[in-house]
């Protein structure tokens, strides 16, 4: 990462050398956190849930795949794909709406806002009843694609709105009309659809990470594997699109295909997380600024990474509290992602107000 | 290289393909200061936006080192040229240090990564603009005047030959606009960089611009040195000014002259010591005369902008029978006549008989006593 190529700066300044040392220790500092929380939180979702398996056999269970045989299956067939999954797509959503955030220039944008995660489920969900009626199950690419493909439908209707409109509160309010005309259609189609599918949309469209197995954990590491490496390969023109569209074409950002791959990896991002687990609210918005806040910099070298990392925990965390708070009963993971999530913006938006003058 | 080196060939500007001004031809060399001026709204930015690519070129060229500059990629423009937009900046937790360090970009590696030799030029800039206090300030924690400067110094950072500027210093105070046009002229000075920019002070640009460029209209209206274009006709047209003047000596901008033709005051004066009676009188609209001034002498600069009428005589002469009748007539005519301080020599001794009339008319007085001054 770039602590390394920083420390070596020789500027004549001692106060200013000093000021570099001191922002390289912060964001290390930040990275160390993160990286605990990580494992703690990941050896705590391990070992609860309806059966309580100790910290001590837990790592047996992981590194020998050995022990009580019905401990193992849990863990193994059960909480370890939820887990992964929890992080990976929780990386996925945070970093999908730190690239919508840069892209719009405004820090309230994120996927399920602007009405993108809806429209991901308005396709997904229609493909699903469609080919369920058709007698056979979509498989995890095409449910990625439909989700995609729903993405960008919505993804076109903002932009074609924000080519109308410069202002970022109206652009808001279409982002969350279609977000709702989006889930009326959706509803509508669960409406109509025979039992059995309702039982399989209902949980899904709420958003959840029950039910996932080694092969969702494949295609999504796939996924979003190389997504995020693209992201984080993007953060040099990323970082000179921040300064706006002109400065940044101005030192030679090829913008129009900019512009595309930003929309296309943050869709890309938002459509894995919907294909799997569903719309889930306020994590795009709220671990960017989070993230931000803690490293003390918008920098998208550094925020990149540790912006997913931060999503892994948030979702991995509040994926806990889902399975944990009322067990056996499970709340929707937007139930639990709201609740710590929207203070944050709240709170994000009041500093935000308070800091300009 | 030195005879074409940027040069706009018919080129015409605007938005959405409709052409806003067309057919301008600019041939500008290097390490000069141009500036465009003009009333708001003539397409001074428009103008610039494209050349500096950021809107289509709907008709025409542009050349730079002879290459036109619509085959040269963004990536090869952006070592060659820079720019300071007038837009203002939506940053976050951004230093000026990192807002600087994005001029870097052509420059540095695929991740952005600064070498220590970028960190370097980082730091030149920001000294360059006398802003190294500044480097780990976050960006939207300064003053107006120093965010110009921070986004000038990304501009160097960029080592461009060319600097576009616009309005760079609008929203700065005379301090600040000073020392930023001071900078620039270094720049093109030293280094030998061209900067092309829109001012809105005209009295500035007429001090720090090598060719002015004055766009109004559909069509620039005209193109030269200072000296040619800072003429009181070019300016007043140029703006459609019909309220005040543009003085070209000083490059100073008068407000209308008091309304009537009858002057009330008659106000005698050299060397300067009118202009602030001048003032006075024009702030409570009294029409009034001036004289008798030589036409050398400053007085005469602001009063032939000012005043109803100004008796001269040409420099050094011995005041003339001509000058002095007519001089006495207005006196009769003022209600009062204000001896601003003059200078009374060999040349000028019927100033003195003049003095002289008006006191016996009664009608004398200093400046101060005449209540005009303090």
């Amino acid at each position: 990462m770039s602590h390394k190529n920083i420390q070596e700066n020789s500027g004549p300044e001692g106060s200013f050398r000093s000021e570099i040392f001191r922002r390289r220790s912060r964001y290390i500092t930040v990275f160390i956190i993160l990286a605990i929380a990580f494992l703690v939180i990941i050896v705590v979702n391990v070992n609860s849930g309806n059966v309580n398996i100790p910290v001590a056999r837990i790592f047996d269970i992981l590194l020998t795949k050995s022990g009580d045989p019905k401990e193992v299956d849990i863990i193994w067939r059960i909480r370890l794909p939820r887990i992964l999954m929890a992080a990976m797509l929780g990386g996925a959503l945070s970093l999908s709406g730190f690239l919508l955030q840069t892209f719009f220039e405004n820090p309230i944008a994120g996927p399920f806002v602007l009405g993108i995660s809806s429209g991901a489920k308005m396709v997904v969900a229609f493909t699903m009843i469609f080919s369920l009626t058709l007698g056979h199950a979509m498989s995890s690419y095409s449910l990625i694609a439909a989700a995609f493909a729903g993405s960008l439908i919505s993804i076109g209707f903002i932009l074609i709105v924000a080519r109308r409109v410069k202002n970022m509160a109206a652009l808001l309010v279409a982002g969350i009309m279609i977000g709702y005309i989006c889930s009326a259609v959706t509803d509508l189609m669960v409406t109509f659809a025979s039992d059995s599918d309702i039982v399989n949309l209902h949980g899904w469209s709420l958003g959840s990470f029950s039910g996932m197995n080694w092969s969702n954990v494949r295609i999504t590491a796939v996924v979003v594997g190389v997504t995020f490496l693209l992201t984080f390969l993007c953060s040099k023109p990323i970082g000179a699109y921040q300064l706006g569209e002109a400065y940044a074409q101005s030192v030679g950002v090829n913008i129009k295909f900019f512009r595309i791959a930003l929309i296309l990896l943050s869709s890309i991002f938002s459509a894995t997380v919907t294909a799997f687990a569903g719309p889930i609210s306020f994590v795009g918005i709220a671990i960017p600024f989070l993230i931000k806040s803690a490293l003390g910099t918008s920098r998208p070298i550094v925020v990149i990474p540790a912006t997913f990392v931060g999503g892994a925990v948030f979702c991995m965390f509040c994926d806990l509290i889902a399975r944990l708070a009322f067990a056996p009963l499970e709340l929707n993971i937007s139930t639990v992602t709201s609740i710590f999530g929207a203070p944050v913006v709240i709170y994000m938006m009041i500093s935000r107000r308070r800091g300009m003058r | 290289m030195n005879e074409k080196y940027f040069e706009l060939s018919n080129l015409s500007v605007g938005y959405n393909r409709k052409p806003l001004i067309e057919d301008i031809c600019l041939d500008i060399k290097k390490g000069e200061i141009v500036t465009l001026i003009g009333p708001n709204g003539a397409g001074k930015s428009t103008i610039l936006k494209s050349i500096a690519r950021q809107l289509e070129i709907l008709g025409g060229k542009v050349f730079f080192d002879s290459k036109e500059i619509r085959d040269i990629s963004y990536k090869e423009l952006s070592t060659k040229m820079a720019v300071v937009l007038t837009e203002r900046l939506k940053t976050e937790l951004l230093t000026c240090h990192d807002i600087v360090a994005t001029g870097r970009y052509p420059y540095t590696g695929r991740l952005g990564i600064l070498s220590r030799e970028d960190e370097d030029k980082v730091d030149e800039a920001l000294r360059a603009v006398n802003a190294l206090d500044l480097g780990s300030r976050d960006f939207n924690a300064i003053s107006d005047g120093q965010k110009q400067r921070i986004l000038l110094a990304r501009a160097i950072c960029q080592e461009p030959e060319i600097i576009i500027l616009d309005e760079p210093t609008s929203f700065l105070d005379i301090r600040y606009k000073l020392e930023l046009l001071s900078i620039l002229g270094r720049m093109a000075g030293e280094k030998g960089i061209t900067i092309i920019m829109t001012l809105h002070e005209i009295d500035l640009a007429q001090k720090i611009s090598d060719k002015i460029v004055c766009v109004s209209g559909d069509h620039v209206t005209g193109y030269g040195t200072p000296q040619e274009i800072f003429r009181e006709d070019v300016i007043r047209e140029l703006y459609d000014i019909d309220n005040g003047f543009f003085d070209p000596m000083f490059g100073s901008i008068e407000l209308m002259k008091p309304e009537g033709d009858v002057p009330e005051v008659f106000v005698i004066s050299s060397g300067g010591t009118g202009i602030p009676v001048y003032r006075e009188l024009q702030k409570s609209n009294t029409p009034f005369a001036a004289g008798i001034l030589y036409t050398n002498d400053m007085d005469y600069q602001l009063a032939r902008l000012l005043a109803c009428e100004v008796v001269t005589e040409e420099p050094f002469e011995e005041i003339s029978e001509r000058a002095f009748e007519r001089a006495k007539e207005l006196i009769s005519i003022s209600g009062r006549v204000i001896n601003a301080g003059v200078r009374i020599g060999t040349g000028n001794r019927r100033i003195k008989e003049l003095l002289d009339f008006a006191e016996a008319l009664g009608k004398l007085g200093r400046a101060e006593q005449a209540g005009v001054l303090e």
